[in-house]
């Protein structure tokens, strides 16, 4: 199922299906986030926000705003 | 040879750029836009190459304003910043993201170094690099391995100096052209395509070997813990403060009296006269205001350096964003926020991580309201003069308590006024904070002392020269007076006091307050008195209010030159004698609980520094911030201490 990444819980795997078109699409692919990419949802701040996510071995914090424009697909075969 | 260093962030590039230039850099700016610019110099084999760092980005598009500088000096062969070859530090541990910024430089055709940096993190991650076939797939680049922070790959870079090649027009990513700065659909276009051609050759040159290095969500799960993780932090505020406050005490008290001992001995030793009492009275203590705040300064930056260096910064920035951002702020404005406690002027300096503008702008134009070291001897004096020394509740100091709530005052409406800010500051670019987080580190002591250096080596010049100048006018408006009014009001003093027989010393201070009185700043303070009388205050506080410009701290030494007082530099128990004394012409005392609350409450406001205005002025590049801080701060200061002198009278 489609959702946004801001509605996955930590520790969950998924994959980038499509980022929604906006001004920030440009820098959050420079970002490594990319149509395909496998992600790792890794911890949030105190107060739910912003997210901390696993790109390809570095870690990368999103506000939920920003998080809100990709969505993602659960990892169903987590290595 | 010119030579531009760009890379992503959180590559090592600051540590390549120290490792190869050392102390040789300086700090300028880019003709033509408004950034700073740090230059170095590399010499090799007597030729003296020209490195230029360019901010850290993740590619050629610019994510802020600041960031332009890299597209507009690079992507246009005209430009008076274009460089003649650009080294582009390349995190090993994340080929796949930075190749996406190097491959921009090398298809722009630029004589092009990679620097692989970083290979003993990516060995940590398990993440080998061909090094071979990185070759093959930029046949016009060279490349080098390093491991900056341990300082391997200095000689192999300067060697490869003399290497660059030749551009023959060679591609990594053919089909697309780099996009135009403002065309955000063709750089998204571009980029996508550039992914796709990075993601089709990456298995040829990252060899991954499982599993990825935990240490850094481990130590994550305790900072940024919901109560760990604010107690850390706060643990660690309270030991920055500590130096800050305690220990840089001494030596700040060892530069305040060898100054005042250099005055005395230069006013002895040197011929009397006016050259002499402008070395004397206005440049060394002028000098003196401006070194005495180098010991905070140093230590805060060397505090700041060092959880920017270990990667703990980040994760402050994460756990106070969600609660700066309804304030217009950014997790990343509690440094500045922070440092301005100490002094605003490298609070100021270090909002320059705030990407994103409008986060930024509202960060410097609030910063001042935190009080500052400065306000302190003004908030001590008044405070011993107006407020009690009882108990409140038994147990807590009224004096005290007073202090911090001047403090509290400060804080809040720095926060509150942000807030108003953010209707006002109006922006196209949306905020945003999408912050990388690098993996813990210990800190390099080559780049800490760098750092430090570098922002007392800013405020000396860009904030010192300021109050330097500003102390040797107000010197001048104290030391003249329209024609003779002056040496005669200076005269009649001294037969006058004389004859009611009090002591040389005495007299002199006298004389030396009739003087002030009849000079051009206490004429100043008399045309003031109208303004000011509604906040209870007299024309002796009028000109301690424009003397105090300088920095606040002045204050107290004019005070105590208009009551005719040494200004003994610790309790100042003459000078409070002498103002409790003070009477207005119908007998009431001048400072009472509503006029000392007044002032102090003033002080909280007012933007008595023109030093932060300047740096206000340098960071902004415009005067208009500069002048828009300092009418709403006079505004909210009029304001609120006229509220506050006529609720308690």
């Amino acid at each position: 199922m489609t959702q946004t990444l801001s509605k996955i819980k930590n520790g969950e795997t998924v994959i980038v299906r499509h980022i929604e078109a906006s001004s920030l699409k440009v820098k959050l692919m420079e970002m490594g986030l990319i149509e395909g990419k496998e992600l790792r949802v890794l911890y949030r701040a105190p107060l739910g926000d912003p997210m901390a996510i696993d790109v390809e071995g570095y870690v990368l914090s999103l506000r939920n705003d920003e998080a809100d424009l990709i969505s993602v697909d659960l990892n169903s075969s987590p290595e | 040879m010119k030579i531009a260093l760009l890379g992503n962030p959180n590559t090592g590039k600051s540590t390549v750029f120290n490792l190869l230039t050392g102390m040789r850099q300086h700090v300028g700016n880019f003709p033509g836009v408004t950034v700073d610019k740090k230059v170095g110099k590399i010499n090799v084999d007597n030729e003296d190459h020209e490195l230029i760092d360019f901010p850290g980005t993740y590619s050629v598009y610019p994510r802020s304003k600041d960031e332009e500088v890299v597209y507009r000096s690079l992507c246009n062969d005209q430009s008076i910043n274009y460089p003649d070859a650009a080294i582009v530090i390349v995190d090993a541990s994340n080929l796949e993201r930075n190749l996406l910024f190097f491959s921009q430089i090398y298809d722009l055709q630029l004589p092009t170094m990679m620097v692989l940096n970083m290979t003993d993190l990516a060995k940590k991650k398990f993440k080998e690099c061909n090094v071979e076939e990185l070759q093959k797939l930029f046949p016009e680049a060279v490349i080098v391995e390093a491991n900056a922070r341990a300082g391997m790959g200095k000689d192999r870079i300067v060697n490869a100096l003399s290497m660059f090649k030749k551009r023959q027009g060679h591609k990594f990513q053919p089909e697309i052209e780099i996009a135009m700065v403002d065309d955000i659909p063709a750089q998204e276009v571009e980029t996508e395509a550039r992914f796709k051609r990075i993601a089709s050759v990456l298995h040829k040159i990252e060899v991954t070997s499982e599993k990825k290095d935990s240490r850094s969500n481990k130590l994550d799960r305790i900072l940024v813990h919901p109560v760990w993780g604010y107690a850390i932090f706060a643990l660690v505020l309270v030991i920055i403060f500590q130096f800050i406050f305690a220990f840089a005490a001494i030596p700040m008290d060892l530069i305040d009296g060898s100054f005042a001992s250099l005055s005395d001995w230069i006013a002895k030793s040197m011929p009397e006269g006016i050259l002499t009492d402008l070395i004397s009275q206005g440049i060394v203590p002028g000098i003196g205001g401006v070194v005495i705040f180098i010991p905070q300064i140093a230590l805060l930056f060397f505090f700041i350096a060092i959880l920017e260096e270990t990667g703990y910064l980040s994760r402050v920035v994460f756990i106070m964003d969600r609660l700066m951002r309804p304030l217009g702020l950014n997790g990343k404005s509690v440094v500045p926020l922070l440092s301005s406690v100490a002094c605003a002027i490298p609070g100021i300096m270090s909002a320059r991580t705030i990407s994103d503008w409008k986060e930024r702008m509202i960060t410097i134009m609030v910063a001042p309201l935190m009080s500052c070291s400065a306000r302190i001897p003004v908030y001590t004096l008044l405070i011993a003069l107006v407020i009690p020394n009882d108990r409140v509740l038994g147990f807590m100091n009224l004096q005290g308590l007073v202090l911090f709530g001047l403090y509290a005052l400060g804080t809040l409406s720095a926060l509150g006024i942000a807030v108003i800010l953010k209707w006002f500051i109006k922006t196209k670019e949306k905020g945003f904070l999408m912050l990388e987080m690098p993996s813990y580190k210990i800190p390099h002591p080559r780049n800490v002392m760098i750092v430090v250096w570098e922002k007392v080596r800013l405020f000396v010049w860009d904030a010192g020269k300021i109050i330097l100048a500003i102390s040797v006018i107000l010197w001048a408006l104290a030391t003249y007076g329209p024609g003779d009014r002056m040496e005669d009001a200076g005269k009649k003093a001294r037969i006058e006091f004389l004859e009611k027989g009090f002591s040389e010393e005495e007299v002199d201070q006298f004389v030396a307050s009739v003087k002030l009185e009849n000079s051009y700043i206490g004429i100043m303070g008399k045309t003031i008195e109208p303004v000011i009388e509604p906040m209870g205050y007299d024309w002796k506080i009028g000109i301690s209010l424009i003397t105090s410009f300088a920095a606040r701290e002045v204050f107290v030494g004019s005070m105590a030159t208009i009551y005719a007082v040494q200004d003994d530099g610790e309790t100042n128990r003459p000078l409070i004698e002498k103002m409790r004394a003070e009477k207005r012409s119908d007998g009431t005392p001048v400072y009472t609980l509503a006029s000392g609350a007044s002032l102090m409450v003033f002080y909280v406001f007012a933007m008595q520094c023109m030093a932060t205005l300047a740096v206000v002025k340098r960071e902004t590049k415009s005067w208009k911030w500069p002048l828009i801080q300092m009418g709403y701060m006079g505004v909210l200061a009029y304001l609120a201490a006229w509220i506050t002198f006529i609720v308690l009278s």
